[in-house]
């Protein structure tokens, strides 16, 4: 019971966000703000991680494809492969979860504590718009990130594989451009935009209607890391169900 | 003006408020004066429209607040100033920008004239200078004092206020105190004030509401709640011996 009364507050919450907007030019130095926050402060996060998976995928799969029949091309298919379809958008979203996720709980959460949220409605500013609906919107820009992302992966497994001598750079190269389906591309971008409104919305959720003091913005953080983790998966398998199958 | 009739209010079964009536009026400062749990932030937030009320009306200025519409009451609460107990200052914003924020969302006024008129709100508190610190940088009381700063930057018609003076040592509090009263006078303020600092209540109660178990057990001015005799008041009011001795004073005079 409480799930589903959790699920239906979390789908008015969002008819209030996209309710009666803020005016426009507070709302544009919001979005500007949100944007400066919530995707260029995970650059660096974002960047370290994909070049390090890219890399430790190229080394796993050179080394267990011993069979000589298997051409070494392989290596840098099987990276391609596993960086543009999961993890690039699904890996790096679980990462967000928790940093942008956990940010964006505590930082409405411990509004919601200190009576700011109540502030807002008193003064008759529609808060949920005002808080949720610029992150949203900042969040559209977070497919730059994934595409950053799949870059920096395949040049870490290129420099993983080519430098420590598992394959020879026109091998990789080859294996690269092997049987590439630009679909999978569209896959992974529509999927990424999908993640992109639950990294704005289910924690800005978990924030917004908390209950309590300070300690409590911490659990309603490590909450909404389960939760937006959960509901990410679940999207991820229902979109490819639907879309590669 | 706020008229409230006969007002209920309950949350899952659990009444709160069982039937209040009570004129608030304009110019004067209205205390709420009630032990903790009677039901003083419900009625507050009744009357802010936060919570819906079960039964009875809220009238400001002789309008119901049910009758409202959505762009009615959106224009009201431009006209409603309100201090948080604990200041609600955004903390993301600096000192200025907490003031200057009704300005900015609900003026059309020039950057300059919105800063000539926070500074001018800033010098009204006493707080000139302070305009580019962030909330977390100043005191409490200072921080009560931008809060009141922000809740009437935007001339508002009524001021409501959450124990103001909480957590503040003596000597603010009863300057935070002197200051709303003032304010409530210059700029003829329906001022609703919930405390339970006996102090404000004998310095700046013009009319005081006293809440009991969800009803009105008693009203009067600060004067009255001298000679009072009704015990449940005189229970409430001088608890402490301090307050005991003054009263006791007060009636040999």
């Amino acid at each position: 019971m409480t799930y589903l009364h959790s699920i239906g507050e979390y789908f008015l919450m969002l008819k209030g966000v996209f309710g009666r907007m803020t005016k426009g030019s507070v709302l544009r130095n919001l979005i500007l703000k949100e944007i400066n926050d919530l995707i260029m402060g995970s650059m660096g996060i974002v960047a370290f991680l994909s070049f390090f998976i890219g890399a430790v995928v190229a080394i796993q799969t050179a080394l267990n494809l011993n069979n000589p029949l298997i051409p070494k091309s392989l290596v840098a298919y099987a990276a391609r492969q596993s960086v543009i379809l999961e993890f690039s958008p699904t890996f790096i979203s679980i990462i967000m979860a928790g940093k942008v996720g956990s940010f964006i709980t505590s930082s409405i959460g411990s509004m919601r504590v200190t009576e700011q949220i109540d502030a807002l409605e008193v003064m008759g500013i529609n808060s949920k718009n005002y808080l949720i609906f610029p992150k949203v919107i900042a969040m559209l820009t977070y497919p730059f990130v994934i595409s950053i992302s799949m870059f920096l992966g395949i040049a870490g497994a290129y420099t993983a594989a080519v430098l420590g001598g598992f394959v020879t750079s026109d091998q990789f190269i080859t294996g690269l451009q092997d049987e590439f389906i630009p679909f999978h591309l569209t896959y992974a971008f529509l999927k990424t935009i999908l993640f992109a409104f639950i990294l704005a919305t289910v924690p800005a959720y978990h924030g917004y209607y908390m209950k309590g003091g300070a300690l409590e913005v911490g659990q309603a953080a490590t909450t909404s890391f389960v939760w937006t983790s959960v509901v990410l998966i679940v999207t991820n398998y229902l979109v490819t169900q639907l879309l590669l199958s | 003006m706020i008229e409230v009739k006969n007002l209920y209010k309950s949350f899952g079964g659990q009444e709160v408020l069982k039937g209040i009536d009570y004129t608030f009026e304009r110019g004067k400062t209205n205390l709420i004066i009630g032990q903790s749990g009677s039901g003083k932030s419900v009625f507050l937030k009744c009357m802010l429209g936060l919570f819906k009320p079960d039964k009875g009306t809220i009238a400001y200025d002789g309008k119901p607040y049910s009758s409202f519409s959505d762009e009615e009451q959106r224009e009201l609460r431009k006209e409603i100033g309100m201090l948080f107990q604990g200041g609600a200052l955004f903390d993301s914003m600096t000192v200025e920008e907490n003031i200057m924020f009704p300005l900015k969302m609900f003026t059309k006024q020039r950057k300059s004239e919105m800063q000539s008129r926070v500074r001018e709100v800033l010098e009204r508190v006493n707080l000139e200078g302070t305009g580019d610190k962030m909330p977390s940088e100043i005191s409490g009381g200072m921080q009560k004092r931008v809060a009141i700063a922000r809740a009437i930057v935007n001339k508002p018609k009524y001021l409501f206020c959450d124990e103001p003076n909480s957590g503040l040592d003596p000597k603010t509090a009863t300057v935070i105190d002197n200051l709303i009263q003032e304010l409530t006078h210059e700029n003829d303020i329906t001022t609703v004030l919930i405390t339970h600092d006996m102090n404000s209540v004998l310095e700046i109660g013009e009319r005081i509401a006293f809440l009991k178990d969800g009803v009105l057990a008693w009203k009067g001015t600060k004067d009255e709640i001298f000679k009072t005799t009704d015990e449940t008041v005189t229970d409430f009011v001088y608890s402490s011996d301090l307050f005991q001795k003054v009263r006791d004073a007060q009636q040999k005079e």
